[in-house]
């Protein structure tokens, strides 16, 4: 591996952190975007050079999605705004989510998905976005819900070979599936409880906060889905789903990753609660599984032993591509914690940091 | 009309680093429209892409804030100073 590139999208802005040794040690850079939220991040290295995203909350003066061609070292804001719901929608873009560079059959294709509930599309590598409708216009729309971090569409996940297939994952409104490029969508949450609901209207058509969903792109039918309060598979990319949560310490949790190579493994980070958002006994442990959820086991070796009071949250854990694969995740604590060995192992590579929200990796030279 | 528009710091790299731009237009409205022709990124910190002011954005004209009602509609003297600021507000984070 060459240089290795890591996004840490903070409460309190940028910071990204580089390896030059196969990931053994990290420099960690300034600050940038000091005392704005980062949210969201993604490096898209399906062109050269390869193109560094960042979803900013700027606070007082609304939401910035920038890009870098230079790996962070400059950041370019276009003139025309990049993100933006339409006059007369009477909506207008709180937050940037997710940035999700589609596949590579499509190079020039970036999604976001932002607050309230609603995906935009770039068909120019992110210089321009415009709003997916057929969405925003759902029928059912007017019934979605925020969740508690707000109506984020916060999940973007594209077919590796079928581009019209895509699927959208809302808290709190459920997962969403295109089959014809985004002009229509179906919920896709058949078999997952809404348990925060009446107990005879658990199981809606829509309406579950769903938190992550993850796939293998060897594997497209089948996703790993974490809701509030349960952890979910579906063999048929999202027309039904099952319980994979027996073996895990809690059903609640946030971040779920897949394996790179290994479309049966799977990363979790449970938490004890939603009303006790650190993890089960205190005890700071990454759960994996090898068999697509049968079994889980914990992954406790180089994590800290104190008492951990500190949540990972959706989208601050990632795998990179290595193999052995590397696995990141940052905690509200500001800590970050790598391993480079398929997660047998971890090391704390940056610490002292604002609570992290966001954590994207990839090898770029 | 021509109205002076007082930036503060976190926006003046958006202005050249300039404290103070001109503005033109007979209402804030047509001013703000104005200043998105020529500096469209300082415009979108002030206002939503629906038009709307920031909801933690204050301004002043001439002293006076124009929160409330339509602000937009504001009529702007030749001269008028229009004043911005972020509104003492949040501290969630």
């Amino acid at each position: 591996m060459g240089l290795a590139i890591l996004l840490i999208g903070t409460r309190k802005g940028l910071m990204i952190a580089r390896s030059t040794d196969d990931r053994r040690t990290w420099a960690v850079d300034d600050f940038q975007f000091l005392n704005q939220e980062v949210y969201s991040v993604a490096l898209d290295t399906r062109q050269d050079p390869p193109r560094t995203f960042a979803g900013v909350g700027t606070g007082h003066w609304g939401p910035l999605l920038t890009y870098s061609d230079d790996l962070g070292k400059s950041w370019t804001e276009p003139q025309e705004p990049p993100i933006g719901f339409p006059q007369g929608s009477d909506a207008s873009v709180a937050r940037v989510w997710q940035i999700q560079p589609a596949t590579d059959q499509q190079p020039d294709v970036v999604y976001a998905g932002v607050e309230p509930h609603a995906l935009f599309r770039s068909d120019d590598r992110g210089q321009s976005f415009a709003l997916v409708e057929g969405l925003w216009d759902h029928p059912d729309r007017p019934k979605w819900t925020p969740g508690g971090g707000g109506a984020c569409l916060h999940t973007v996940l594209a077919h590796p070979t079928d581009p019209d297939d895509l699927l959208v994952a809302m808290s709190a409104a459920g997962v969403y599936r295109t089959r014809d490029g985004g002009a229509t969508w179906d919920p896709a949450n058949r078999g997952i409880q809404a348990a925060f609901l009446p107990e005879d209207q658990r199981f809606p058509e829509f309406g579950q906060c769903v938190h992550k969903v993850a796939f293998h792109p060897d594997k497209p039918q089948r996703l790993f889905a974490q809701n509030h309060f349960g952890v979910y598979r579906s063999e048929d990319r999202g027309d039904s789903w099952t319980p994979i949560e027996s073996g895990l310490p809690s059903n609640f949790g946030f971040a779920l990753v897949v394996h790179p190579h290994r479309p049966e493994t799977l990363y979790s980070f449970p938490l004890q609660a939603d009303a006790e958002r650190f993890p089960p006994e205190a005890k700071l442990r990454v759960y994996r599984t090898e068999d697509a959820g049968a079994n889980w086991e914990p992954i406790s070796n180089g994590l800290p032993a104190d008492p951990y009071y500190a949540a990972v949250l959706r989208d601050a854990m990632v795998a990179d591509r290595g193999d052995p694969a590397g696995v990141y995740f940052g905690t509200r604590l500001g800590e970050v914690y790598a391993s480079r060995d398929d997660g047998d192992s971890w090391s704390l590579i940056a610490s002292h940091l604002p609570d992290i929200l966001s954590v994207r990796v990839a090898e770029v030279a | 009309m021509t109205s002076r528009l007082l930036l503060p710091a976190a926006l003046r790299r958006y202005a050249g680093e300039e404290a103070e731009i001109e503005i033109r237009g007979g209402t804030l409205g047509e001013a703000l429209d104005d200043l998105a022709m020529r500096l469209p990124q300082l415009e979108r910190r002030l206002r939503d892409e629906q038009g709307k002011l920031r909801p933690h954005v204050l301004m002043f004209v001439d002293g006076v804030s124009v929160r409330g009602g339509s602000p937009m509609k504001t009529p702007m003297g030749d001269g008028a100073e229009v004043f911005v600021a972020p509104a003492v507000s949040g501290g969630r984070r």
